[in-house]
């Protein structure tokens, strides 16, 4: 009885669910719903792929990467983070893919807000909680925080500022309500769930650096064929297609 | 169809995760249980205060220091490593040593008032009648204790299934290796899916309030029992 328990134990510790045709892939918040319609794309032509998403925020992401995640490909909101991953060996040079451009936006549900004069308007009284992403480590929170500054209302709407833990959950915030304004990634505006959801003020390129955006496989999903052709497929005017249509500017 | 693929997985990913780390804690929490309910040592104390921490701790306190120790150069991650694991950081079986520390307590506690509850006088009689210490343990202590194993399997059971803090700060996010049904209606709200995230969490809902009804009535019937 013992010996059966214990290696029952041993199975369920070690069964792996796996298959051959398995992708894991870490994905920055922002394309959550991109990524649902880049994913029924790929698998189109990869019928019998499994591909395996995880959403939250880069900084996250690259933190578990170089702890030993084993995500397979890693698309980040920041550039910067698959190119630390490649400069201290954790990621395969020659696969790094620049994919797009991000674009941020002020967005709100509230009708009796104006929101189209840019974020000045930030400083009225009746806007009383902002959200925006953690700029510790959401790369859309630090774009925030720069185009704040641009317009020098960080130091004034620094008391109402709520963080999301990523993008996604920044505009969780506005969408429920909890926040009258936030400071959201485009693309998530451009979703089909968010759409004709209240309205948005685009905030221009120049008042905050650029937001490069990367794709890049992991020592991890060095092995994995499919991790090859996923890029590839990024790489392609199909998947650019998508990204165009999220409202991100195409890198080239 | 109710839940989908994702979400099926993590359902029984969750009860794979409770089911394992209840087994190993009714392993390795009734020795000391018994240790704790028999000693007059003064180490039981420091014990007992060791057991109790994963009940006041924040989650991320227990989720930093286990990610530390996981890790490629940490105590238990590089010694895993040497003895030919992998990486524990971010797999099932680091959230199944994650889970253990955090449960401990919730089997622990039980099993110690259980045996504490035994008589002693019972376990004199018995050595009386030449029962060595093991035998007086599995045919006195053991089945007397019965309400008390219940208590520790149910509690030990449910509350793995209920973590959060620890699972997402040692676990990532990963379908059908870490991502648990918490994780996943974490994940459903974020993503704006509020009908999947009201469908499991009205899952877990339910399951909470039928164990611990369960476990209620249970007790009620064992003490009415010895009355």
């Amino acid at each position: 009885m013992f010996k059966k328990i214990v290696a029952f134990l041993f199975l369920l510790l070690f069964a792996q669910l796996a298959s051959a045709g398995t992708l894991y892939i870490a994905a920055a918040a922002d394309l959550t719903y991109c990524l649902t319609e880049l994913n029924a794309t790929f698998r189109s032509t990869h019928p019998d792929v499994d591909l395996r998403v995880s959403a939250g925020s880069s900084g996250n992401f690259f933190a578990q990467i170089k702890a030993g995640a084993p995500y397979e490909i890693f698309m980040s909101a920041d550039l910067e983070y698959p190119r630390q991953l490649v400069a201290a060996g954790l990621a395969e040079k020659t696969s790094l893919t620049p994919y797009a451009i991000g674009r941020i936006a002020l967005w709100t549900l509230d009708s009796a807000l104006d929101i189209s004069t840019g974020l000045g308007m930030l400083t009225n009284p009746a806007v009383r909680r902002i959200a925006i992403a953690n700029p510790g480590h959401a790369p859309y929170g630090r774009a925030a925080r720069a185009a704040l500054e641009h317009d020098a209302v960080w130091e004034a709407v620094r008391a109402k500022l709520i963080m999301g833990e990523n993008i996604s959950q920044t505009a969780q915030f506005v969408q429920s309500g909890n926040a009258e304004v936030g400071i959201v990634a485009l693309s998530l505006l451009k979703s089909p769930k968010l759409a004709n959801a209240g309205r948005y003020y685009l905030i221009p390129l120049d008042s905050f650096p650029r937001m490069e955006q990367g794709a890049v496989i992991t020592n991890k999903g060095g092995a994995n064929p499919v991790a090859r052709e996923y890029i590839q497929f990024l790489r392609s005017d199909a998947a650019r297609a998508i990204f165009d249509k999220y409202g991100f500017l195409l890198p080239r | 169809m109710l839940l989908t693929q994702v979400d099926l997985e993590a359902f029984w990913l969750t009860l794979r995760l409770a089911g394992v780390t209840t087994l190993i804690l009714l392993f390795l929490g009734t020795p000391v249980a018994w240790w704790l309910a028999r000693t007059e040592s003064r180490a039981k104390t420091l014990v007992e205060a060791v057991v109790a921490l994963p009940l006041v701790l924040p989650p991320t306190v227990l989720g930093f220091y286990l990610l530390v120790a996981l890790g490629r150069d940490g105590p238990l991650g590089s010694l895993w490593q040497t003895l030919g694991g992998g990486p524990l950081a971010f797999t099932f079986t680091g959230l199944v040593i994650g889970s253990v520390v955090y449960t401990l307590p919730f089997v622990v506690q039980p099993l110690q008032n259980a045996f504490q509850a035994v008589h002693e006088n019972l376990l004199e009689a018995a050595a009386t009648l030449r029962a060595g210490p093991w035998d007086r343990f599995f045919s006195i202590a053991l089945p007397l204790a019965r309400p008390g194993f219940l208590t520790a399997t149910t509690l030990g059971f449910a509350h793995t299934v209920g973590e959060f803090g620890v699972v997402l700060m040692i676990g990532g996010n990963i379908p059908g290796q870490t991502k648990v049904l918490s994780i996943a209606i974490y994940d459903h709200v974020q993503s704006l899916e509020y009908h999947e995230a009201h469908v499991l969490s009205a899952i877990l809902l339910v399951f909470a309030f039928l164990v611990l009804f369960a476990v209620y009535t249970v007790n009620r019937r064992f003490r009415l029992q010895r009355q």
